[in-house]
């Protein structure tokens, strides 16, 4: 259970330093400052960081959480991409540095290399607020081995672009680059870092279902049509139903998911499965719940003015972000199978 | 304010996992010595079956020593069921007193009653059934007009109950009956729960076969039936006030998730360690649903132990879980591998016996116990939305 000390400090700073105008103003290249020092001076980006090297040493379940509520707010920044690099970093027992924070690559089949002259080479597509980054933790290989490194931004060439979510996803280029440290880490590869990047995205995607939900519960009750609010309607009611059973599931999900990480890390059966049920069935409660919350609002929740797309939008571009529903699906699939009819109930229990 | 519904996670301790050994290596035991066989659809072993399982005190597991219990926890009973469920074993004999009856009686029932009864179904001895729905009382419940008039040491039932699940193998009958008229302030006034002996005399059961073709539901008369006062359950014309804890209890557990998981576990057997594409991606999204569903369930078992009543989240499990059983059969039907004309042709007589008999049985999911649209009208509810 995630520490609520953490969770109530990550919420009061959101209720008061990220409202609907830091969102917008953030997507229109703002840099949110006063809601990033905040978050910094709390060590909530460094959650995942250990004492010794710079962070606020909090478990796996208190990062988690702190996405849960900065998804609720669509927070304009790049927490859960700091909460990232720091732990990357930690794994190859490197310091983090104050400041934010991204990681790349973001695909499984990103390659970085350094060089015998120590040199980076290559390129990573969609990494998350680059531009606003002041270090980039990057997997890589050196000679073969597994290394993270990390790279000071304002080295780099950063291409901007804007994912679906309206969040920053720049093209960045590592080539002829110096790492600021490196660190041998045997165990990671690209693919344990979208396994723990999926986790955390599904944690951001609970919260930000959380978020359609009250919206769409609220204004049901508050839009009159017919002379009584549309929520006595019993066909709107079916529908916030339905939202309301993809909001729990998908928080039971991503739970599931953060709970492994939590007990495993990133190694073995158990975590990759439950990393793979939640970045799906969170996924599918995203597509199913963004679509009723629409459905509710009507036109006013199409305009630009109402803060339902902060929400929605960011659904749509998370969850096709650290593998999609159908690669997790197939992947999930292929294991189910290849352990056989009669290990299908004893996968779905193990560990507990 | 905030609209979202809680689901408390749960982290199952050291005895579940043992305990969980335990029930699989009874059931393939049982499975062994030919007791019943998994995906064999109904089975006719099911009262000596209870009598094996009520012999390992499985039965009222959570209920109090002095009753025949085992005072265990929620959690280890939900183990018990999800093991017995996901093994199809049968558990029909007792699986309504266990799940429903038992509770009620230890919480409302007469002490003469309980030290009678509940010892009874522990040791897998009694079958009970529930006499919620009459010709003109479906999810209205409490329109039910099947009456109990008083009389000289007890009452006088007199009506007719409908869709009663086992009533036919049945030794007790929880029903629902008429004691005074509704008041315009409270339309659920009025009901009262009864234990009613299935042997009384003036009772008639008439088999409703379902399409399926099997006796599973019945038509059960009542003509001057005499309940004496002792199985009166609670306080007269009160029982509205008594059903959401029951409902709490019926509406989340492994049943509402777990109905057809044979046809996918068929599936998966036919297709083989090597699946096509589209038989992998459809397989891992059906398994992660299952795993999701089994997590909230899970949790409804944890706060109910902790002494909460999640009735809204109950439902949430429910509807999800039912939806979720039901759509399963034509999902897996349509992963299956096509052969020519006659899709699907699995050349296996098991999956296809599975898949049959889980889509027959897929219509009425979403209705028993609670249908679809009187589940979402309660979240709804707890929404605030009404």
């Amino acid at each position: 259970m995630p520490d609520s000390i953490i969770v109530d400090t990550a919420t009061k700073i959101f209720q008061d330093l990220c409202e609907a105008d830091t969102v917008n103003k953030a997507e229109k290249g703002e840099w949110p400052k006063a809601l990033w020092d905040a978050l910094a001076e709390s060590y909530l980006p460094l959650a995942w960081v250990p004492d010794d090297l710079g962070g606020a040493g909090a478990e796996i379940a208190d990062g988690f959480a702190v996405l849960r509520v900065a998804g609720r707010f669509a927070a304009p920044v790049p927490i859960a991409e700091t909460l990232l690099a720091g732990w990357l970093l930690a794994q190859a027992k490197l310091a983090s540095p104050p400041g934010p924070m991204t990681i790349a690559p973001v695909y499984e089949d990103g390659n970085i290399t350094i060089g015998a002259d120590g040199k980076l080479k290559g390129r990573a597509r969609h990494v998350p607020f680059a531009r606003n980054a002041a270090h980039i933790a990057v997997v890589a290989t050196r000679g073969g081995e597994n290394v993270v490194a990390l790279v000071e931004a304002k080295d780099l060439a950063i291409s901007p672009g804007v994912g679906l979510s309206g969040e920053p996803r720049d093209t960045v280029s590592f080539d002829g680059a110096t790492a600021v440290a490196v660190g041998a880490a045997p165990g990671l590869d690209p693919a344990k870092l979208t396994l723990i990047a999926a986790a955390a995205r599904t944690q951001q995607m609970a919260g930000a279902l959380e978020r359609i939900l009250e919206q769409s519960v609220q204004f049901s009750l508050d839009r009159v049509q017919f002379g009584r609010p549309i929520a006595k309607f019993q066909a709107v009611q079916q529908n916030l139903a339905n939202l309301a059973g993809e909001v729990a599931a998908a928080g039971a999900a991503a739970d599931g998911a953060a709970e492994a990480v939590g007990l495993y890390g990133v190694e073995g059966d158990i975590v990759a499965a439950a990393v793979a049920s939640a970045k799906l069935r969170v996924g599918d409660a995203a597509g199913a719940g963004a679509a009723i919350a629409h459905q509710v609002h009507g036109a006013m929740g199409f305009t630009y003015e109402h803060t339902l797309h902060h929400s929605t939008r960011r659904l749509w571009g998370w969850r096709e972000e650290f593998g999609n529903e159908t690669l997790w699906a197939e992947r999930l699939g292929r294991a189910v199978a290849a352990k056989g009819a009669d290990a299908l109930w004893p996968f779905v229990t193990q560990g507990s | 304010m905030t609209s979202t519904f809680q689901f408390d996670p749960v982290e199952l301790p050291p005895e579940c996992k043992e305990l969980r050994q335990e029930v699989r290596a009874f059931l393939k035991q049982e499975i062994e010595a030919g007791t019943f066989s998994p995906g064999g659809g109904r089975n006719e072993n099911a009262a000596l079956f209870a009598k094996k399982v009520g012999a390992k005190g499985w039965i009222g597991m959570t209920w109090p020593k002095q009753y025949g219990g085992q005072g265990k926890t929620q959690l280890e009973r939900y183990v018990v069921t999800e093991e017995m469920l996901a093994h199809k074993a049968p558990t029909r004999h007792y699986s309504t007193a266990d799940r429903q009856s038992g509770p009620v009686l230890l919480r409302y029932g007469q002490e003469a009653v309980k030290e009678n009864i509940l010892p009874r179904i522990c040791s897998g001895e009694l079958c009970f059934c529930i006499g919620l729905s009459e010709p003109n009382s479906g999810s209205d419940v409490f329109a039910a007009s099947t009456r109990a008039t008083k009389t000289e040491g007890g009452w006088l039932v007199n009506g007719r109950k409908i869709w009663t699940s086992n009533a036919h193998q049945a030794d007790y009958m929880i029903g629902l009956l008429r004691t005074s008229n509704s008041t315009p302030e409270n339309r659920r006034h009025g009901l009262t729960q009864f234990l009613i002996d299935m042997k009384s005399k003036g009772i008639t059961i008439r088999p409703i076969i379902n399409l399926t073709g099997a006796h599973d539901f019945n038509e059960v008369i009542f003509d001057d039936v005499f309940v004496p006062d002792l199985h009166m359950i609670g306080e007269v014309d009160m029982a509205w006030k008594q059903a959401s804890a029951e409902l709490a209890y019926e509406r989340s557990g492994p049943d509402r998730w777990l109905e057809t998981l044979q046809s996918l576990v068929e599936l998966i057997r036919v297709v083989g360690p090597e699946p096509s594409e589209r038989q992998a991606e459809g397989i891992g999204r059906e398994v992660a649903h299952l795993a999701t569903m089994r997590r909230m369930s899970l949790s409804v078992a944890g706060m109910l132990q902790a002494g909460k009543t999640p009735a809204a989240e109950a439902s949430i499990v429910k509807d999800l879980g039912t939806n979720f059983e039901q759509a399963l059969p034509n999902k897996v039907r349509l992963m299956a591998p096509v052969r020519g004309d006659s899709a699907p042709d699995s050349n296996d007589d098991r999956f296809e016996q599975a898949l049959n008999y889980t889509t027959l049985i897929a219509p009425k999911l979403t209705i028993q116990g609670g249908t679809r649209e009187i589940l979402r009208g309660i979240i709804a509810r707890g929404l605030g939305l009404r």
